[in-house]
């Protein structure tokens, strides 16, 4: 077992912790609490008449859109990560290289950002 | 917490005993700050207000949260007919698992933090991106209309502000040259003048940073509270229209789940704040005096200060609260794709061609 | 080291469950589910393997962002997978012969480097600039935007192409939407936004 991955098992017992955490509250409720259902009590909710449908309906396309653009920019932010780390350790030469890689490479995603823009992907209706 | 010279810790029973220990300390002091930052949270709203908020409970209310708890604990845990039972109960436990897990990075004072990883920051940015599955988790199960489309906007919304908190947290990367938390703090020892809101340090000429970094601090702060679904982001538990959001069919325990998961992130965003731009838990002036101090109590004084300014922030999050009135949808999209996403990215750019070609690496 | 390797064969278990569990879970949003764990295990043994980088990576961007399309996509199309199914038995040769040909692949690249033949190129930068016990997002960052500079913009084009192809496939503009238009509102200034009227008694404005 090396340092690198005896940092890791501190979170895995964190998660661990805190799923164990969250079960015992559920189960606490489950145990202590009173359990008296009823067909209106386990029905879903709506305004004072029942459903009409299932409440799994079609939505607009549009937030699928915005998932989308954010996979991109997110990609992009991904990208950015080991260069901001190591952008002033590099000699200074590279480094103004590595300055304008990434400074073209930002522009090119800062065109599809302006077309995005003007086309009004941006807007929500 | 501070390494233990006794031969028993260096067993590995000792190492996961110590470990457990730790997480518990750190569980627990989460837990209990969080039911007094929730009562503060209610009384600050309500001085606001001019209402006296919870009183009855116990000293000035001090033990509502803790009569709420019971309280929740005691009531049926109802689960709608029509959901999907699984990944109805997956979901507030995720939403818990994940706003605690997150604090497993955060060093709360010098070498206490549990998890000292390289890519702690990218670890909290993982964390926080996940978060969006409890919300949409929840509305989908429940499999019922207002909860789905409380968690399709709360995603859309989550979705849109990560983004340019991704930026936000680049220039952060740019000043600091490493994504581990601790060495982030580190670097902005020595006094205010070195916390990256005022461009992290470098002498005088380093605060033409500063330019760049109090915006970008705003920022993240904006985008911290769309992230947790704040006021005056809370459009997806709108209760104007759409009662709750994805809470709707949610009671007892797994309601507390998520209230507690919603309240911890807030936190969590507070102490990341604290973390990237105003120094962790460093003192706004040196402190080169503490070195006389022995360890523990210099590590004290220091989570003192931490924890300080977390409870700031957390001060500030609820002033929010009482005092915006909450956006449109379309505005805030539009805000967080027209106005955030740009600045920051335009504010990438400028830090790193300052570094780059005027300010030079320090130290 | 036993932990080490406990460890891994629980995480590549759940991992190949997990993915059989995509393929055979009846409702598709339960499928993204269990993808969402595949990807989650798979991101444990990245941090096995010391790429905790990438590790991160993959949990940012596969299950923070792609399996969120999934399942808005999964969740929005309503899709009768019933019906979809019926054409299981029409398209099974064309899936096994993909399926034989990944499998070649992996045997190949995985016999490969058993004979040390990707090692054997150990004149890379990541080997012979610094050692491994830098953090892997530098040794990526040193590399990435000078060494493999062309790769690297390469990458963005392509990011450019799925930025307009999802603009050009999915942008629909509702007629009649009424927008806020905040530039407007800001330069509305009471000369513009007012007009004083001097009706004469018994004529009013007149419109």
């Amino acid at each position: 077992m090396n340092a690198f991955l005896l940092e890791y098992l501190p979170i895995v017992i964190f998660l661990g912790i805190a799923a164990a955490l969250g079960i015992a509250f559920i189960l606490a409720a489950v145990v202590l609490a009173p359990t008296a259902p009823d067909p209106e009590k386990l029905s879903s909710y709506e305004c004072g008449f029942n459903a009409f449908d299932d409440a799994r309906m079609k939505f607009d396309v549009r937030f699928y859109l915005v998932s989308i653009l954010f996979i991109i920019f997110d990609l992009e932010v991904a990208f950015l990560f080991p260069w901001a780390v190591s952008l002033m350790k590099l000699p200074a030469e590279q480094a103004q290289f590595a300055f304008w890689s990434m400074m073209s490479f930002l522009g090119v995603l800062t065109v599809g950002f302006i077309y995005e823009w003007k086309k009004g992907a941006l807007e929500w209706e | 917490m501070n390494a233990t010279t006794t031969d028993f810790w260096a067993t590995p029973g000792g190492w996961v005993l110590l470990t457990v220990g730790q997480v518990l300390a750190v569980t627990i002091w989460v837990l209990l700050s969080l039911a007094f930052l929730l009562l503060a949270d209610r009384k600050i709203w309500a001085g606001v207000q001019m209402r006296k908020g919870p009183n009855v409970v116990g000293p000035f209310g001090l033990l509502q949260s803790f009569a709420d708890f019971i309280k929740f604990v005691l009531k049926e845990v109802v689960i709608p007919a029509g959901a999907d039972k699984a990944v109805f109960l997956l979901a507030p436990l995720i939403s818990f698992v994940l706003a605690f897990g997150a604090w497993a990075v955060i060093p709360l004072a010098p070498g206490w933090v549990v998890a000292d990883i390289n890519v702690g920051i990218l670890y909290l940015f993982a964390i926080s991106s996940l978060g969006v599955y409890g919300i949409i988790m929840g509305g989908w199960a429940s499999n019922s209309k207002y909860p789905f489309l409380g968690s399709l906007r709360s995603a859309a919304q989550m979705v849109s502000y990560e983004v340019s908190i991704g930026f936000v947290i680049i220039t952060v990367i740019l000043l600091a040259g490493s994504m581990n938390l601790g060495t982030i703090v580190e670097k902005q020892a020595g006094g205010f003048w070195n916390w990256n809101v005022l461009g992290g340090g470098g002498g005088l000429p380093g605060l033409v940073g500063a330019l760049v970094m109090i915006p970008m601090t705003v920022i993240f702060f904006i985008s911290a509270l769309a992230e947790t679904n704040r006021p005056p982001f809370d459009l997806p538990e709108a209760e104007s229209e759409l009662v709750a959001g994805y809470q709707v069919e949610y009671s007892s325990t797994p309601y507390l789940l998520f209230m507690i998961g919603e309240y911890s992130n807030i936190v969590l965003m507070c102490a990341m704040i604290t973390v990237l731009f105003f120094g962790g838990w460093h003192a706004p002036f040196p402190t080169d005096f503490t070195s006389a101090w022995s360890p523990t109590a210099a590590s004290f004084f220091h989570f003192m200060w931490f924890f300080g300014k977390v409870i700031f922030f957390f001060f500030m999050f609820a002033m929010v609260k009482a005092i915006v009135p909450r956006y449109r949808y379309d505005q805030l999209m539009r805000l967080g794709w027209k106005v955030f996403l740009p600045a920051s990215l335009v504010a990438v750019c400028v830090m790193a061609g300052w570094l780059v070609y005027g300010r030079g690496p320090i130290g | 080291m036993a932990l080490q390797a406990i460890a891994f064969y629980v995480m590549a278990a759940v991992t190949v469950i997990a993915g059989f569990c995509v393929v055979s879970a009846r409702n598709p949003v339960h499928s993204v589910l269990w993808l969402i764990l595949t990807f989650f295990s798979a991101a444990g043994l990245f941090v096995l393997m010391g790429a905790e980088f990438l590790a991160m990576l993959l949990v940012v961007v596969y299950v923070g962002a792609v399996a969120v399309l999934f399942l808005f996509v999964v969740m929005m199309l309503d899709v009768d997978f019933a019906a979809l199914r019926q054409g299981f038995a029409q398209y099974m040769p064309l899936g096994l012969l993909i399926a034989v040909f990944l499998a070649a692949e992996m045997v190949l690249v995985a016999s490969t480097v058993a004979t040390k033949g990707a090692a054997a190129h150990n004149d890379t930068p990541m080997a012979s600039g610094f050692g491994m016990d830098a953090p892997n997002a530098e040794a990526i960052g040193r590399v990435l935007y000078t060494d493999y500079v062309y790769f690297f913009q390469a990458s963005g084009l392509v990011l450019l192409v799925a930025m307009i192809g999802a603009i050009v496939l999915t942008l629909r503009h509702k007629p009649g939407v009424r927008r806020q238009v905040v530039m407007d509102q800001v330069l509305r200034s009471p000369k513009t936004g007012m007009k004083i009227a001097n009706p004469k008694p018994g004529e009013g404005i007149g419109e």
